[in-house]
């Protein structure tokens, strides 16, 4: 069913797979994701559906390596099965030609914006990749970034490449440079808050991709459930992307904390596990 | 159709009435149900009813006095032959008990143990009128199912030649499952889409395996293999597929049974903290992602003072899963008293000897959290009962002023659920209620848009497995019946 056609490197925990889904390519849209389980007793985890190719019949999907599962899936090899593949999910993006969009990503939300970043270049817009990391070897897919945006703006917290600072300096010298119609952004949930409050500043309209927990990814367990102008929302159906503005990041970072510690035990356990094998 | 009148009145019924008074049957008392000891089966999660033997079941249908008039009938969504099933166990022709009941129902041996029989078919057994206590309806029915499937001679139905004709079932839960056994046995091309990786519905991620274990839905869905149904996994319709796409690769007719999905929650303070959560995410964690076991990878907290809010079902299978998890409190919160509780009547009674807490006459208005945003207590109010609401039921009131704050670490959200709106929202025109059902001909099952029927949840809002099925069942005679037009 899901085979996976080919693996590609970003760096050395992010890796872009091909995967048979020809349903799924077939009904994709931009902002989409789907729900990959890998092995027997493996979790259902979210991933964006990057990009399709409804001639061949695959979904691209890139991963950043995190815990348990998405380790589990940067192992696979071409020619191995995703256990379970479901989708698409989610509400795809608004794409239209705003203008001059600000796309503003780092760590886990770098993967899932970049196709954003190229329907939004596809629509028309004049597209600022703002992409940020702690330091330089953190960096990834800025060679993609590149091929889809009018400009790329690298931020490190060392300065160890681009320019230095956090993401939100960045995203301001921008503000500040000319005018912006709109700002996209997808990363820690921290991040997202900053970037927020710096647009909402500017009265900038802005739109989060939010990356909550999820069991199901089909708006049957609430997991996901996040606040957005005061109302309960389900992330896997009503989102993944919201008016920045109205959502309660406070809240969204504290439920993203809620299995921290359990993730971390599992993870130890994976990891003594791997070794042990080598 | 079967004639009752004619078949009581067969020579081996008349024989087998005749050999015990009526008096004498009804001096029996009802043969109990052997059960796992409470203190063990809190600490295990296997079934907590463990059958009868057959000598139990033997003694048991002789209670049955065969009524010229079996009222019990009447009190089964699906009027189950119970006196023609129930009289087969007293000869002990356990296989022939079996195939009476499979006439009417696809799934007996799951019937037998989660219907509310103290409301429906055990309800109205004349015993209750006469102050004793009902005919083990469910536990015989659950023994001859149970029989059949050990004894490894499950019958495959008869499956009439393929007719060629392309059915597609939206969902894998009772509904969806009993209408695709009828229209397979009527010889059509029969495909099951489920959008979960496992099939069963609410039978697999919600009951959990001490009330319902996961072979017995198995073997259902291994018959119905053999039947020639086709089952797809990971395959959302109106998602992965659309009901054009469906139309436009041949499928002639689709049933919907795509259930209750969606958790209620109460829009109280606190309700988004960590710990916080619904049933369906609880028993999915526990139940479809087996989290509790060590070689899974999804977590779930193994809380220690576990609050389940309702009192349903769902509540019960959520308290009773947290006492196995190892919780040293687990609370049923519920804002009515014992006597409206939905919840089957047994599973009340099991929940409690296994050291449930029952607070009812409470109902949460906060939950408080800690730094981390972590639950660390609730706020309930302390309710009294009013007057009879639109349900019958003496509805709570607030008592003024009277609150009480309880330590939780965990606290399970069960107030009910939503029709899954996939569906509705993806197919234009198809008529929706104001609840979010889908409206269809209650005789036929069958919707505005001619080709689509559908059946349990999706329709009824919330129901049981019995009535899931029975829609199943007759969408599948309509259907057929519009098709051969
Ligand atoms: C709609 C959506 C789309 C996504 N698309 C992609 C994608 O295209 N590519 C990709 O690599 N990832 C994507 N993610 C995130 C991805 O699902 C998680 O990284 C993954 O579930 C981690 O699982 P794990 O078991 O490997 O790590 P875990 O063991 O669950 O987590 C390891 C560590 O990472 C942290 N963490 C986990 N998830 C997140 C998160 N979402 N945000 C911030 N920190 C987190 C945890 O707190 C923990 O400390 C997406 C998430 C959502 C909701
Ligand atoms: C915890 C719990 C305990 C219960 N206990 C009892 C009990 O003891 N006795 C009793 O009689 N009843 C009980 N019930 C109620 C009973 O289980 C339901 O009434 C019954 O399962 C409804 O059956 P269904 O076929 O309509 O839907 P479901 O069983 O809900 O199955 C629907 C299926 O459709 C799938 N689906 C949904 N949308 C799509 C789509 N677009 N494409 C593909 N697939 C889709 C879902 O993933 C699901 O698998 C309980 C319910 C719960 C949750
Ligand atoms: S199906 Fe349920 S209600 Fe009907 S006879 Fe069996 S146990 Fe009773
Ligand atoms: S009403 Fe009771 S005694 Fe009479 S046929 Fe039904 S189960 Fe037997
Ligand atoms: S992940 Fe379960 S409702 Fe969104």
């Amino acid at each position: 069913m899901n085979k996976i056609v080919s693996k590609e490197y970003f760096s050395e925990n992010v890796i872009k797979f091909e995967v048979e889904a020809p349903l799924i390519a077939r009904s994709r849209k931009a902002g989409h994701f789907v729900m990959v389980k890998v092995g027997a007793k493996g979790e259902r985890i979210p991933l964006t559906i990057a990009d399709a190719d409804t001639s061949k019949g695959t979904i691209t999907l890139v991963v950043q390596r995190m815990g348990v599962s998405s380790s589990k899936l940067a192992q696979l090899n071409e020619g191995d099965e995703i256990t379970d593949l479901v989708g698409p999910l989610g509400q795809a993006t608004h794409i239209e030609n705003f203008g001059t969009v600000v796309c503003a990503c780092g760590g886990v939300g770098t993967a899932p914006m970049l196709p954003i970043v190229a329907a939004l270049k596809a629509a028309g817009n004049r597209v600022i990749t703002v992409l940020a990391a702690r330091t330089h070897n953190l960096i990834i897919l800025e060679e993609q970034m590149k091929k889809n945006s009018d400009e790329v703006i690298v931020m490190t917290d060392d300065g160890s490449y681009g320019n230095k600072g956090l993401v939100t300096k960045g995203v301001e010298d921008v503000i500040n440079r000319e005018k912006v119609d709109m700002c996209v952004t997808i990363g820690p949930a921290v991040m997202m808050k900053f970037v927020s409050e710096l647009t909402k500043k500017y009265e900038i309209p802005t739109v989060a991709s939010l990356n909550t927990i999820m069991v199901d990814g089909t708006g049957m367990c609430g997991a996901c459930r996040v606040s957005v102008g005061g109302r309960t929302k389900f992330v896997c159906v009503d989102g993944p992307e919201f008016d920045a503005h109205q959502v309660d990041f406070d809240e969204m970072l504290m439920r993203l904390g809620g299995y921290r510690d359990i993730e971390r035990e599992e993870m130890e356990r994976f990891t003594c596990k791997t070794d042990s094998k080598h | 159709m079967r004639n009752i009148k004619e078949e009581r009145n067969e020579a081996w019924r008349a024989d087998l009435r005749a050999q015990i008074k009526v008096k004498e049957r009804m001096m029996a008392p009802r043969i109990h149900m052997p059960e796992q000891d409470a203190m063990e089966r809190s600490h295990n999660n296997k079934e907590v009813n463990l059958g009868l033997t057959a000598e139990q079941a033997i003694v048991e249908a002789r209670r049955c006095i065969d009524c010229p008039d079996p009222t019990c009938m009447k009190g089964c969504p699906v009027s189950i032959y119970i006196p023609g099933f129930i009289k087969q166990i007293e000869t002990g022709n356990f296989l022939e008990a079996a195939k009476v009941l499979k006439e009417t129902s696809a799934l007996p041996a799951v019937c037998g143990r989660v219907c509310p029989q103290e409301k429906q078919c055990e309800a109205e057994c004349i015993y209750v009128r006469s102050g004793k206590e009902p005919v083990a309806i469910g536990h015989l029915e659950r023994f001859a199912a149970d029989f059949e499937r050990e004894s490894g001679q499950i019958s495959v139905p008869e499956v009439a030649p393929a007719n060629g004709v392309k059915i597609a079932v939206v969902g894998s839960g009772p509904a969806g499952l009993s209408f695709a056994g009828d229209m397979a046995k009527l010889g059509y091309d029969v495909t099951v889409f489920e959008a979960l990786h496992e099939i069963g519905g609410v039978l697999k991620y919600g009951i959990p395996e001490f009330r319902l274990p996961n072979n017995i839905v198995d073997v259902e869905i291994d018959n119905l293999r053999a039947m020639g149904v086709k089952f797809i996994t990971n395959c959302i319709i109106g998602k992965t597929l659309t009901i054009d796409d469906l139309k436009e690769d041949g499928f002639k007719g689709v049933f919907v049974g795509s259930g209750a999905g969606l958790p209620r929650f109460m829009s109280i303070k606190g309700e988004n903290l960590v710990g916080v959560m619904s049933s369906n995410e609880y028993l999915t964690r526990v139940n479809l992602m087996d989290a509790a076991s060590d070689d899974s990878d999804t977590p779930v907290f193994l809380g220690k003072r576990v609050a389940v809010i309702g009192g349903g079902n769902t509540a019960m299978d959520s308290v009773r899963t947290a006492i196995r998890l190892g919780a040293e409190r687990a609370m049923i919160v519920y804002r009515r008293s014992e006597e409206e509780m939905p919840a089957r009547k047994e599973e009340i009674k099991h929940a409690k000897e296994e050291g449930i807490e029952f607070m009812n006459l409470r109902s949460p208005i906060e939950f408080i959290g800690n730094a981390q945003g972590r639950v660390t207590h609730m706020v309930l109010q302390v309710m009294e009962l009013g007057e009879p609401d639109a349900s019958g039921r003496r509805s709570p009131v607030e008592v003024p002023g009277e609150t009480e704050t309880i330590e939780v670490d965990e606290v399970i959200v069960s107030v009910g659920v939503s029709p899954n709106p996939l569906i509705p929202s993806t197919v234009g025109g198809l008529k929706i209620s104001k609840w979010g059902t889908i409206e269809v001909n209650q005789d036929t099952m069958q919707s505005d848009i001619p080709m689509i029927f559908a059946g349990g949840d999706i329709v009824r809002g919330g129901a049981t497995v019995i009535l899931a099925m029975g829609d199943g069942r007759k969408a599948a005679a309509n259907m057929h019946a519009w098709i051969s037009n």
